[in-house]
């Protein structure tokens, strides 16, 4: 971001866009944009840079369908406004695969049938990869117990990706999923 | 969306003269509950200052043996934090009972602490209520407030805090530090949160300009036997309905010390004085911890449609005394 954002100014009644310069970075590409400020990134990366993996599912938080990853932790991309982000690595659902080879989050999901509609599905993925990293450098959560090292059990992935919702309630097949790319 | 400048803040002094102006211009931690507030209407600033890249963001060791939090501190590295889950682990088990692993790498301590109320009729425009708009009415005294105050709310507003971080901060008698317009200063805590009164749309005792700075926690040795339990609608991902923070000693039967508080049970995180006096030198067993839940509990006023809530907050706070009295 280059400093203050700019104004422009318009008809008194409706106050004006104020929009600012950014340049971003998505999956290690980077981005020069004009963004408003009002933007999220979600509606950044599905509007403005034809990424539509993310999914808009509740807009408010609530739901994980936007998760994507900020410097390699897992947030909600409807309640992050793009302004904010300009000087960070952003990874989204396009960005996980390595080339042509799916991550092995990806490979799991497809072998154990861990969707249905498939709405969900970027969130959660986005989100394993986060929790996984999240568990991997010794992170609790609310279920666990003792200070030695994270065991990704049924209870603790269940715990962690409780920010994850799906209305086809396809829980089983998600955990089992990340139980088999766990550590 | 109203539109809105946005602001990265060079220095703390400059976040504070900026936002201290009183035209408008508001803080920005993570954003998870005021870009929703702003998506919803009910926040309508007209500059955002961002403070996450200067509110320290680090967690140091005080003299004494108690540490200083930066306000910046993302919620999740908080929680992680060895000496955190070593000295305060009631802390680090408030913060993550709250919301979600995504929304915890993003909220901030300053932040959390100043989250706003999550009573439907607050996050609705189309609505009146005293607190987003004084002098509105508060409908929730004749509609839902299931999950809304017991004790020490006012006829204007029966509103509860949302913040489990929040209320293990107030049992273990944390300092919060605020640079202001007027210079630095510290605010006890329980103590940054208000009680409604005739102002409900006061939800803290800072004003325009008071940036969190950091959060002290106090050497407190018996922290270390300490835990957060949290009653809610749902197993994970859901604000509580009651809540208990609590640390215990215990020798030779008999308390020695003790720190209570008590969440979404009232405007403020509600540090149960009551109880924890009723305690010291009593004997530590079901009966004592539940003639102390009760005594404390004497005061509660609930509405119609939120009674529930005082035996669960007794029977909740018996419980973790219980469980912390008999943990090896
Ligand atoms: C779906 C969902 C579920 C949730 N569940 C829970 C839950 O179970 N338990 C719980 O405790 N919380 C829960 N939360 C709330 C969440 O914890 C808060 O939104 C978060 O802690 C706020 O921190 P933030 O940094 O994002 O604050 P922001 O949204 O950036 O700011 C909040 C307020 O604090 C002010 N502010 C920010 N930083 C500072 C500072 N340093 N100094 C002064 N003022 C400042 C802002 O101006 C604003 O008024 C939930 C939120 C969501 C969206
Ligand atoms: S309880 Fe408070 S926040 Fe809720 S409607 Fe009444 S005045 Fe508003
Ligand atoms: S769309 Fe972001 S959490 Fe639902
Ligand atoms: S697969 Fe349909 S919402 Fe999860």
């Amino acid at each position: 971001m280059n400093g203050e954002a700019n104004t422009i100014r318009g008809d008194a009644a409706a106050p004006a866009p104020i929009t600012s310069d950014l340049r971003l970075s998505v999956n290690k590409d980077v981005h020069p944009i004009t963004v408003d400020t009002r933007e999220t990134l979600l509606d950044t990366l599905r509007e403005r840079l034809d990424l539509t993996g993310s999914k808009k599912g509740c807009d408010h938080g609530q739901c994980g369908a936007c998760t994507v990853l900020v410097d390699g932790r897992r947030v909600k991309s409807c309640l992050t406004l793009t302004v904010t982000v300009d000087d960070r690595e952003i990874t989204t659902i396009e960005g996980l695969a390595g080339g042509d080879s799916p991550h092995p989050l990806q490979e799991a999901f497809i072998e154990y049938d861990a969707f249905q509609c498939g709405y969900c599905t970027p969130g959660q993925l986005c989100s394993a990869v986060g929790m996984l990293a999240e568990a991997q450098d010794g992170w609790p959560s609310a279920v666990s117990e003792g200070d030695g090292p994270v065991v990704l059990d049924e209870e603790e992935i269940r715990e962690r990706m409780s920010g994850n919702l799906c209305r086809c309630g396809a829980y089983p097949n998600i955990v089992e999923a990340i139980r088999r790319v766990a550590p | 969306m109203r539109p809105f400048g946005y602001q990265r803040a060079a220095s703390t002094r400059a976040a504070v003269e900026a936002v201290g102006a009183g035209d408008g211009a508001v803080f920005l931690g993570g954003g998870t509950n005021l870009v929703d507030l702003m998506r919803l209407g009910v926040a309508t600033p007209h500059t955002l200052v961002d403070v996450t890249r200067i509110a320290p963001a680090t967690i140091e060791e005080t003299a004494g043996g108690g540490l200083l939090v930066g306000g910046g501190v993302r919620n999740g590295e908080l929680a992680a934090h060895p000496l955190v889950r070593r000295r305060y682990p009631v802390l680090s088990q408030a913060v993550l009972a709250g919301a979600s692993g995504q929304i915890r790498n993003m909220a901030t301590v300053g932040g959390n602490l100043l989250q706003r109320t999550r009573c439907s009729y607050f996050q609705d425009v189309t609505k009146p209520c005293n607190k987003r708009q004084p002098g509105s009415g508060c409908p929730a005294r004749e509609g839902d407030h299931r999950n809304l105050a017991i004790i020490g709310h006012s006829e204007s507003c029966v509103a509860t805090q949302p913040s489990d971080m929040a209320v293990a901060l107030a049992a273990l008698g944390a300092t919060v530090h605020v640079e202001g317009p007027g210079g630095p200063r510290a605010v006890p805590m329980p103590g940054l949160h208000r009680l409604p009164g005739d102002q409900p749309q006061r939800d803290t005792v800072l004003g325009p300009g008071d940036l969190i700075t950091a959060v002290e926690l106090p050497p407190l040795p018996l922290a270390a036997r300490s835990r957060y339990r949290k009653v809610r609608d749902r197993a994970s991902f859901s604000f509580a309905v009651v809540s208990v923070a609590a640390a215990l000693e215990v020798a030779g039967g008999v308390v020695r010390d003790c720190r209570i508080a008590l969440g979404a049970v009232a405007h403020v995180p509600w540090r149960a004085e009551t109880a924890e006096a009723a305690l010291r030198g009593a004997e530590a067993t079901e009966a004592e911890f539940t003639r102390a839940a009760e005594l404390e509990l004497a005061g509660a006023r609930p509405l119609p449609g939120n009674a529930y809530k005082v035996p669960l907050a007794r029977n909740l706070l018996v419980r973790v005394l219980t469980d912390l009295a008999e943990a090896p």
